[in-house]
């Protein structure tokens, strides 16, 4: 049944493009909508294994050879949210109709690319589907087609470029030794292999490959530019699930599942994470641009991430998941926010815009929610994923860097609250009083990424008892 | 062992043909070029039919492709590529002499890795491995031309449509 997640998305398009192309353009948004809270509802009460019976059709004619388990179900539910989310936000922000037309058939492309991301248990196929999604998000990134946003795909296509070639070189590498793709075949030749460097040569190379894609320090070159100059819609969806599964969630599944964290592989994940969560969060505090702000705290946010992999443990594990989940969730909250000032105010400077809290009030009150959860303050969902993952990092006897990942929430805080202070609680401008909240259609996904955030905090109990138990104590 | 180091220095020289050819055209055509004869050195190495797909796919059907697309640009003219080049390689002067410098230093150094490594499947034909075993990239694949059609339509074509 994993098959319809690639299957559905595709075929929506083509009937989109073929059916729907001259008359009721509308129908893609609720093509769009409909099939992300599809996605939401199935990861959430299908059990893995109603995901992976095959009705006759797939077993016989289209085998895809596609797997669930209670990782891709989270990032298939992070998915299925911040897709619902874009959906919405394009609907609002793009208001020519056939743009938004073009716009909601390439999020249902890229739906498929990252379902099939997650769903896939092979290495060559997994490249298939990151090629999918990299060559979605650059039409993405210059979708506004000014000079500005060419620049951004520009840098993306060609470090992404550089990263294909490091991981094709890399599979290559693999099959040499393991004589097949799939994910099993090529852990097991690992294992047994007895050539080590040749082994870690080729897993360095993957890994540096999605370091690239996941723009963690020192590779982030292109993540600031794309972030802040692709389209709001664009921005939400690419910071808020596209680089975290082809680069983090692809990063975690090889990890764990294909090289067995090995512990010098651990080692350089745990010094990258918290590289990366100091250098990006300094960098955050000396920006005046509100989304390339949020693209370097993105960066610092995905540091923690990292680094509770690196940590090697299943505790660590549990952690990292969990930090990706709710990351996804307030960073995309975040860059609804900063899409409804775009909006509202026609600049993203924070030196230019202040004291939007009296006029726009629910994204002031849901930005404040997401900011505080992405440093970690209680009861939000951010603090339990980082208190995971700092003691795992204790538990594991890794103290220094837990000493470091709980001091640089501070950092987080300050260029969290330095951003509140100067965008919605400063003194309001001459003429300021005239900007009013954004309508339904972009307040709704912002109170519903705002309800997770509080709600997946104080339902913490709850979700360390089902899927959080299922990575920790396996 | 020369025919090889033949075919290879034909192919660096076409690489890079590729990338400093003055218009977008041409620089397909030498990608075409580039394809070709990276299908002799595949089919030297006893995989017939890679390189037949090399040929038919890389240096055939993109070609059309990449031509198709270049037909909806706006090219520059004579002197502004001639500015465009002119700051390209006062940029990037150093790159062939790094390139130079690394080929003489990889040519001097001799790895022997040792290795003791499966032979390669040769069981499956290749038909069979393509439409039976690797389904899922086929539907990758077919996925990624569907995203390079709307490429082609939001980016060129609606972008010629409005006068940009």
């Amino acid at each position: 049944m994993s098959n319809l997640l690639i299957l559905v998305p595709f075929f929506s398009v083509i009937l989109l493009s073929l059916i729907f192309r001259v008359k009721m353009k509308g129908a893609a948004f609720i093509l769009g909508a409909a099939l992300s809270v599809l996605q939401v509802y199935l990861a959430i009460f299908y059990s893995n294994a109603v995901w992976n019976n095959s009705p006759f059709l797939f077993s016989n004619f289209l085998k895809l050879n596609l797997v669930v388990d209670n990782l891709s179900r989270v990032m298939l539910l992070s998915i299925g949210i911040v897709s619902f989310v874009t959906v919405f936000a394009a609907r609002y922000i793009i208001r020519d109709e056939g743009e938004r037309f073009n716009f909601i058939n390439l999020l249902l492309i890229i739906l498929a690319g990252l379902n099939g991301i997650v769903l896939v248990r092979d290495i060559f196929s997994l490249y298939v589907f990151m090629e999918v999604v990299a060559v979605v998000s650059f039409i993405l990134i210059a979708f506004n087609k000014d000079i500005r946003a060419f620049e951004g795909a520009y840098k993306y296509i060609v470090l992404s470029t550089v990263a294909t070639v490091l991981m094709l070189t890399s599979i290559a590498l693999l099959v040499l030794i393991a004589g097949s793709t799939e994910f099993s075949a090529v852990s097991q030749a690992i294992k047994n292999s007895p050539h080590g460097m040749f082994v870690m040569s080729a897993a360095g190379l993957f890994i540096c490959g999605l370091f690239i894609k996941a723009g963690i320090i020192p590779f982030h070159g292109w993540l600031p530019d794309v972030y802040s100059e692709a389209p709001p819609p664009a921005s939400i969806l690419l910071a808020g699930i596209a680089t975290k599964t082809v680069g983090i969630y692809t990063l975690i599944r090889l990890v764990s599942s294909v090289f067995c964290f090995d512990s010098r592989i651990n080692y350089v994940l745990m010094f990258v994470g918290v590289v990366s969560i100091v250098v990006a969060a300094l960098a955050s505090l000396g920006q005046n641009d509100f989304k390339r702000m949020l693209a370097y705290s993105s960066i610092s946010q995905v540091g923690y991430i990292v680094l509770g992999l690196g940590c090697g443990t299943p505790l660590g594990l549990a952690g990292c998941v969990f930090h990706l989940f709710n990351h996804s969730i307030f960073k995309s909250l975040l860059f609804v926010n900063a899409a409804a000032v775009e909006f509202k105010t026609g600049s993203r400077d924070m030196n230019k815009i202040s004291g939007l809290a009296s006029g726009m009030p629910i994204t002031a009150t849901t930005s404040v929610l997401a900011g505080l959860s992405a440093a970690g303050i209680p009861p939000l969902s951010g603090f339990w994923s980082k208190l995971i993952i700092i003691i795992a990092l204790w538990g594991a006897g890794f103290y220094g860097y837990a000493v470091i990942a709980a001091l640089a929430s501070i950092l987080t805080l300050a260029y969290i609250l330095s951003m509140q202070r100067r965008v919605f609680f400063s003194k309001l401008p001459e003429g300021g009083q005239d900007i009013k909240e954004v309508g339904f259609t972009l307040a709704l996904p912002a109170l519903i990424l705002g309800a997770i955030t509080v709600g997946v905090g104080i339902l913490f109990p709850f979700i360390l008892n089902t899927f959080l138990s299922s990575f920790a104590f396996p | 062992m020369e025919i090889n180091l033949i075919i290879l220095a034909v192919l660096v020289c076409s690489a890079l043909w590729t990338v400093m050819a003055r218009s977008l055209l041409r620089s397909g055509i030498a990608l075409a070029f580039t394809s070709a004869v990276l299908s002799i050195i595949i089919f030297r190495l006893n995989s017939p039919l890679a390189a037949v797909f090399e040929l038919s796919v890389c240096a055939g059907l993109i070609s059309v492709l990449f031509v198709s697309t270049i037909s909806l640009t706006t090219p520059l003219t004579h002197k502004e590529v001639l500015k465009h080049m002119k700051a390209r390689l006062s940029r990037f002067w150093y790159l062939p002499l790094i390139l130079a410098a690394a080929a003489i230093l990889l040519s001097r150094i001799k790895i022997d890795l040792n290795l003791n490594l499966p032979a390669a499947e040769t069981e499956n034909d290749a038909r069979y491995c393509l439409w039976h075993l690797r389904q899922v990239d086929l539907m990758g694949q077919i996925i990624i031309l569907l995203a390079g059609a709307f490429a082609v339509v939001i980016l060129f074509r609606e972008a010629r449509k409005n006068g940009r």
